[in-house]
């Protein structure tokens, strides 16, 4: 059976990274890149990689998402720019996977809650943060064994791994993971933490993340909990890994993880990027797979209004 | 050459860290009635600026950094509604705290702000930068860790940060490692780098008891603006101390408002019967200063140590060697227990 086709919007480490992803996948297969900078060594590197290539924008990709069959597209640009790229595809019914903060569709983490949402006919999904992928499974591990009042979860990310638009947005990524550690990872209060660390060589993304059970805690089927979790996470990230932990104090649960990326784009110590790119990798096959054996159909959204960036 | 007065007649805005740095010291439990008798006995003083909240800052309240006797607006409200003259500031490092955080401590009377990122990671800062300037504060770009950056990548960074709007940038030693020479290359280089009405700034720490030392080697190259923490309340072995700095700048000429006596019995009356332990160069604090780590880490490593029975310095010493920087106290824990799986040292957690 033909893959499903998929457009890629903004060249950067996140686009970048997603062509390999979507290169090796049964489902998926990459089709345009979209950039708005000509010279650009990502457009450069796509067309490399043999995908077609616009430097318009999305205003470039519009006139081909039919003729070439595009129905999946995936949104590695700003926060500020999603909810406008995504009105103008969702209207040519192509899927919108979000992969800024933007967060106007439905949050999802795969090994959570993707396949309510890849069976709901959603037209966008938004795939949180790369904190929020790696983090919010662990809580979810937690709150599935009982109540947790407050979870908080602490980001560690190589400098170079980061790029300009994270940087120059940092409080969108804070409240978009903060609001999906409660909403995805089930804790009633949420907050996240980032810290951008320059060593060299790099430092390999690290993640804490702590919960804070309202009964004192059931060690044994916590921890039986998380390590279940992290077997279904390493389906998709094979780096992703418990370096310490869980440690209980009181009712507080802390829990010590790693990710090394697979180094497709970016080398391993990116793990968040990686694990960035094969969540939103992940649920586009899982889309992919519902079209394929037609339980879902794609439904152009009716034309609206532009969206005021 | 050897002149004592080569500084007479300079001004230098002083800013007090000892209520905000010092939570780091007294594990975040100062309470609101400590933070007003002190800070309004400061204003009377003649400190123009007084910084407040908890130590790590706006959204410092975490498990990661430790929750304080009271909600940050508390100690905002509760001072600024006392000062006089003193504008009250506060502290936010992006990824921690955020813009909203930022809004409720202005509303709340915070006039001033220092926003704090790791001293090559300036490129985080550039929407809280222009939001404090938008609300009207008194706006700093304040680059952390400085020792780990060159001269001249800390100058670029410096100027990166006057092109969001700040309108002091300030050299900020946290780990207390750098000497007096270090501290003037980098004035120097930033002197050159920004703009003539961009201010400088300089923060130390004591952990190599050259806070003192290197304010003064800050002003010589051309620094107005010095923070320090009456009686040297602040993390690891303190900030430099803002009374005997005060004391130092009357012998020289320099000029800093301050009534010098009014801060001593501050020291004396206040701030010290506070401590919970003496705030001195002792071995862990002189291991921060000396291994080049982030002083905050210092108590986070001694809890650690008692738990996981690895030395604290070892701890340190570690931290420093694997880069570690502000904000990544979980990774405190997380070292002390992969040293004591390395040394077969059994503990509950043990996987």
């Amino acid at each position: 059976m033909a893959k499903i086709k998929c457009a890629l919007i903004g060249s950067g480490n996140i686009g970048t990274d997603l062509i390999y992803k979507l290169k090796r996948s049964e489902f998926l297969e990459p089709v345009w890149m979209v950039g708005i900078d000509p010279e650009s060594e990502g457009l450069a590197r796509a067309r490399d990689m043999g995908l077609k290539t616009t430097a318009e924008g999305v205003d470039g990709l519009l006139p081909h998402v039919l003729s070439d069959g595009i129905q999946i597209a995936f949104d590695a640009t700003s926060a500020y720019v999603h909810a406008e790229n995504s009105r103008k595809l969702n209207e040519l019914g192509v899927l919108m996977i979000d992969l800024t903060p933007a967060a106007i569709g439905p949050l999802c983490c795969p090994t959570v809650n993707i396949e309510q949402h890849a069976a709901s006919g959603e037209m966008n999904v938004n795939m949180i943060s790369c904190a929020g992928q790696a983090t919010i499974p662990i809580v979810h591990a937690v709150s599935r064994v009982q109540a947790v009042p407050y979870a908080e979860i602490v980001a560690s990310l190589a400098s170079k791994s980061i790029g300009p638009g994270t940087r120059a947005n940092l409080d969108e990524f804070t409240y978009t993971t903060s609001d999906a550690v409660c909403k995805v990872g089930g804790s009633l209060k949420g907050k996240a933490l980032a810290i951008i660390n320059p060593a060299d060589p790099p430092m390999i993304m690290r993640n804490t993340i702590y919960c804070l059970t309202e009964d004192e805690p059931k060690k044994d089927e916590i921890k039986a909990s998380i390590l279940r979790m992290i077997e279904e996470v390493q389906k998709y990230v094979p780096g992703y890994k418990l370096v310490n932990g869980p440690v209980f104090d009181g009712k507080k649960v802390s829990v010590f993880m790693e990710v090394a990326g697979l180094g497709d784009y970016l080398p391993k110590y990116a793990g968040n990027l990686d694990i960035m790119t094969a969540a939103a990798t992940r649920t586009a096959e899982l889309f992919a797979q519902n079209i394929m054996s037609g339980k879902v159909t794609l439904k152009a959204t009716k034309p609206t209004k532009a969206v005021e960036a | 050459m050897f002149d004592n007065n080569h500084l007479k007649g300079k001004k230098v805005i002083l800013h007090d860290m000892c209520l905000r740095d010092g939570m780091h010291a007294k594990r975040e439990q100062i309470s609101v009635d400590q933070m007003v008798k002190a800070a309004t006995a400061m204003d009377d003083a003649g400190v123009p600026y007084i910084q407040v909240t908890h130590g790590a800052g706006l959204g410092g309240n975490s498990l990661q950094h430790g929750f304080a006797l009271h909600t940050n607006e508390e100690y905002i409200t509760s001072v600024a509604s006392k000062m006089k003259k003193a504008k009250v500031s506060v502290l936010l490092i992006p990824g921690l705290g955020t813009m909203r955080e930022l809004q409720s401590a202005y509303d709340c009377g915070a006039r001033s702000v220092h926003i704090a990122t790791h001293c090559t990671e300036a490129d985080t800062s550039p929407q809280h930068i222009a939001y404090a300037r938008k609300l009207g504060m008194d706006t700093t770009g304040f680059l952390m860790m400085a020792h780990l950056n060159t001269v001249e990548g800390l100058a670029q960074q410096g100027k990166l940060m006057e092109s969001y709007g700040a309108q002091t940038v300030y050299i900020t030693d946290s780990a207390g490692y750098m000497l007096p020479n270090e501290v003037k290359a980098r004035v120097h280089a930033l002197r050159q780098m920004l703009k003539p009405e961009t201010e400088i700034g300089f923060h130390g720490h004591h952990n190599l008891g050259m806070g003192i030392a290197n304010s003064i080697a800050a002003i010589e190259e051309g620094a107005t603006r010095i923070d320090g923490s009456i009686a040297g309340l602040g993390a690891g072995a303190g900030n430099t101390p803002l009374e005997v700095f005060a004391a130092v700048c009357e012998r020289m000429g320099i000029e800093t408002g301050c009534d010098l006596f009014k801060l001593m019995d501050i020291a004396e009356e206040l701030i010290t019967p506070m401590m919970d332990h003496v705030v001195r160069v002792d071995r862990s604090s002189l291991t921060l200063g000396f291994a080049g780590v982030y002083s905050t880490f210092l108590l986070h490593a001694e809890r650690a140590s008692k738990r996981f029975g690895v030395p604290a310095r070892d701890i340190l010493v570690e931290l420093g060697r694997k880069k570690m920087i502000g904000g990544q106290e979980d990774m405190i824990l997380d070292t002390a227990m992969t040293m004591a799986k390395e040394r077969g040292i059994q503990f509950e957690e043990s996987v």
